[in-house]
């Protein structure tokens, strides 16, 4: 294949060259970085929650009376007796948060009363004996607690735990030599040393923000009941009696006590639901990313096609001449599909840096992780394939010029 | 002649279908795309008070121990009970006021209603001129009504409608908590966005049903929402000695002078505090205004802002493509363009009679862009995201929208029509 005619060719029409080149260009910046997008959202949707899902549900419920703690421990307790003798569930358990829940209560971690700054930072789940089993989350070191070391505290009381469990990252962040097991950390503002007495395997904490990403697997059980202004349980349904068990706990929990309001629209919410709200904003900009690509893609195509289109009218007399004087069909149709290849090559080149370019903008910008270079191999690949696909139908209409062509309008 | 060269463009638009309605539907798309996240990000991004928030202002001042001081560290974005009240008492701004959110448990009369929560804000009385809350029946509480924590409240349109039928309240009573409280007042529809005032209990579409005095709220332990910072001993059972920031204060200062006085107030009482040992830290003072403090809040998500730099990303990739088909288009063109330059056409006229055709295109995509904007923003207020409800397209949106199509697509139109004046006329007639 001879490249210098092509070259020449190209040189008519300079602007044209240009112009797709030019969009090829942004085209690849563009969807290289939404493919990076959609790559980093999917990873942190897909990210495992150490809780065994299926069957697990959690109930909100507000208290219409606060005034009194000690009545709030009591009902809290009669109710998780009411929803353990319903024969639709396994297992429940009160805490003030879980897993994937968005908000919640989070502190920082200390290995010394007397340290400046915290070591990590860790979601605080208040637990009883029951929580890991309602979670379906097994304990990789250790032991659970027990009934009786759970105590009850307010909100605005000092965490004062002696003993807690901790999430296996958790344990790992703060020792990384050896085992966490029977050490001692510090969980609050306080000089209460709390001994770690388990360790838990993959255990996700309630905070979903970008922020948190260091510290999104850092939990700390605490053995306590926690008496707020309102509380969650989690309840394990029989295996296959999820609709039953969401239908009968609410019932349940009314029949003991109507002092309390279970919000009608979400009081009451499976954990497929639960994860789904956590991550709907990151699968909602997946899908934009994704449908931006693909609109992007198709226009970039139909634009080589129209101009290709023109090319091949505005030449079709040259196409006769080259034909006459004993080129193929075949020439025909490489001379076109190398000189879209030509141009395409151009135009990844700029793209291939101008797409690194904006990811390192968007790191600087939106705190995003540096673009790998196997996505800009991809999206260069891919490119150079759609301009062959788009450039081969009007090639191939250019290929069937016949040499007849040559003599014509003369 | 612009009649002329429209009826000319019309011509050749429709002589080559679906070039055109390429270059249509890219414009329209990228256009819309456009639209809705500008639209969007116009709304976020919106001044909530429009004409009042240049003279309103978030004082922040550092009260905290010497744990983990850093001085070049950004004070608490929020006060403490004790200097909140101690700078409300000051009185050195035209105006202030000191809150938080909450939630409330009401009790209606009439049985026909459950007890239910609604959204409340515990603050002082100067919040209502400070904010210029419109009134539809009655009007603020006192200032001794916030130094008696009196029983009182202002209700929301919304919730005056719920219990009393819309009729006026004032001076009826409303249950919260299992106390009474007298109603003073009912504020017409105010939901200024962002929720400036609290980003901490919601950025946007917060919007409280009731009002009640701080000092009533902080005495009946009324529970609350939003963020707090603790350090030293920390919050323990009262929420009136705790070392916490949990609540914001406001001020109206209405000149930059008395905005700097104000500040140098700020640096003064640090001093001060720190002279009797309330302080530890050197005076570490911010005041920023309304549009600052919401700059520096982030207050506009940051997929929002990465949303619209797509879109323009996915704009000009369109209008690029709109170049290259008109180049195609206008040079397809040559020879009868060289018959009306051999007629006397000047190059002028012919630019003229292309831009026409570009605009003409930009005009039918932006009206598509218009509808695909329409679209794109009923798909964004069906987002679970909490300021869906504000996405929709205003007038001067709606305005902008067609000036972006036309001017980039005349923009865009410029360099073909520019090529395709340099033919020379007797070139084009000779090949013919």
């Amino acid at each position: 294949m001879q490249i210098k005619p092509i070259l020449a060719a190209m040189r008519h029409h300079k602007a044209g060259t240009v112009l797709i080149a030019l969009q090829i260009a942004l085209t690849l910046a563009i969807v290289c970085n939404a493919l990076f997008i959609i790559q980093q959202r999917t990873a942190r949707v897909s990210r495992p929650s150490g809780v065994e899902e299926t069957d697990l549900f959690v109930i909100r419920s507000d208290w219409a009376d606060k005034s009194d703690p000690r009545r709030i421990d009591a009902q809290m307790q009669a109710d998780l007796i009411a929803l353990r003798q319903l024969g639709s569930v396994q297992e429940a358990s009160s805490t003030n948060s879980f897993p994937l829940r968005g908000t919640g209560w989070d502190n920082f971690i200390k290995l010394q009363p007397d340290q400046v700054k915290m070591t990590t930072d860790a979601a605080i789940f208040f637990a009883d004996e029951r929580t890991l089993a309602a979670l379906g989350t097994r304990l990789v070191a250790g032991r659970n607690f027990t009934a009786g070391e759970i105590g009850a505290q307010q909100p605005r009381d000092a965490l004062h735990s002696a003993q807690v469990i901790i999430s296996k990252a958790l344990a790992e962040r703060l020792f990384p030599q050896g085992s966490a097991l029977g050490k001692t950390i510090y969980v609050s503002m306080g000089r209460t040393p709390s001994t770690v007495i388990g360790i838990t395997d993959t255990l996700q904490a309630h905070m979903t923000g970008s922020w948190a990403n260091p510290y999104a697997y850092n939990a700390v059980l605490i053995p306590a009941r926690l008496l707020n202004d309102y509380t969650y349980y989690l309840v394990r349904a029989r295996p296959g009696q999820l609709a039953a068990a969401m239908r009968d706990a609410p019932k349940a929990l009314y029949a003991q006590s109507r002092m309390r309001i279970i919000n009608a629209k979400d009081g009451v919410m499976s954990f497929a639901q639960v994860r789904r709200r956590a991550y709907e904003r990151d699968v909602g900009m997946a899908i934009l990313m994704g449908i931006i690509s693909v609109v992007l893609l198709a226009i970039t195509a139909a634009g080589i096609v129209g101009l290709t289109s023109f090319w091949v009218g505005q030449r079709r007399k040259q196409i006769g001449v080259r034909r006459a004087l004993g080129a193929t069909r075949g020439d025909i149709l490489g001379h076109f599909l190398t000189e879209n290849l030509l141009i395409g090559i151009g135009g990844v080149l700029i793209g291939a840096v101008l797409a690194v370019g904006i990811n390192l903008w968007m790191v600087a910008q939106f705190e995003m992780a540096r673009l790998s270079l196997a996505y800009v191999v991809a999206g260069v690949v891919a490119l150079l394939l759609l301009g062959q696909g788009a450039v081969l139908a009007p090639a191939l209409r250019a290929s069937r010029v016949s040499p007849v062509e040559a003599t014509r309008s003369v | 002649m612009f009649g002329y060269y429209l009826d000319l463009a019309l011509r050749s638009l429709k002589r080559n279908r679906m070039l055109t309605a390429l270059m249509v539907v890219a414009i329209a798309l990228g256009i819309g795309a456009c639209m809705t996240t500008l639209t969007v990000l116009h709304v976020l991004s919106g001044d909530p008070l429009p004409g009042k928030s240049a003279r309103l202002y978030y004082p922040q001042i550092d009260p905290q121990d010497m744990d983990g001081y850093q001085p070049q560290n950004e004070p608490p974005l929020q006060v403490s009970w004790t200097d909140g009240m101690n700078l409300l008492h000051a009185k050195r701004a035209d105006n202030q006021a000191l809150m938080t959110g909450g939630s409330v448990p009401i009790q209606p009369e009439q049985s026909s209603l459950e007890p239910f929560y609604d959204d409340a804000r515990y603050t002082t009385a100067g919040f209502f001129a400070m904010f210029e809350v419109p009134f539809l029946y009655g009007r603020a509480w006192s200032e001794a009504d916030d130094d008696g924590s009196a029983r009182v409240a202002v209700l929301s349109r919304k919730l005056n409608d719920k219990l009393f039928g819309g009729a006026d309240s004032t001076g009826r009573t409303v249950r919260m908590e299992d106390v009474a409280f007298r109603v003073v007042g009912v504020i017409d529809d105010w939901r200024p966005n962002p929720h400036f005032y609290d980003l901490f209990s919601a950025r946007y579409g917060g919007e409280e049903s009731v009002f009640v005095p701080l000092t009533t709220a902080a005495d009946l332990k009324f529970g609350r929402n939003g963020s707090m910072d603790c350090w030293g001993k920390g919050s323990g059972d009262n929420m009136k000695t705790a070392t916490c920031t949990w609540l914001q204060l406001w001020v109206q200062l209405d000149s930059p002078a008395k905005a700097a006085a104000y500040k140098d107030f700020l640096i003064h009482y640090s001093q001060e505090q720190k002279a009797i040992g309330n302080f530890q830290r050197p005076p570490n003072v911010r005041l920023r205004n309304l549009m600052e403090w919401l700059d520096y809040a982030k207050v506009v998500p940051s997929d929002v802002r990465l949303q619209v730099w797509l879109a323009l990303g996915f704009l000009l990739v369109c209008l690029v493509n709109t170049v290259g088909l008109m180049l195609a288009k206008f040079l397809r063109r040559s020879a009868e363009l060289g018959v009306r330059r051999a007629l006397g056409a000047s190059r002028r006229s012919v630019f003229a009679q292309l831009l026409v055709e570009a605009g003409t295109v930009g005009l039918v995509g932006g009206l598509g862009g218009l509808l695909l904007a329409v679209a794109g923003l009923w798909l964004v207020r069906r987002q679970p995201v909490n300021y869906a409800a504000l996405a929709h397209l205003d007038l001067p949106m709606l305005a902008t929208t067609f000036l972006l199509a036309v001017g980039a697509t005349l923009l865009a139109g410029l360099l073909p029509a520019w090529r395709a004046c340099q033919v020379t006329p007797a070139l084009q007639l000779k090949s013919n």
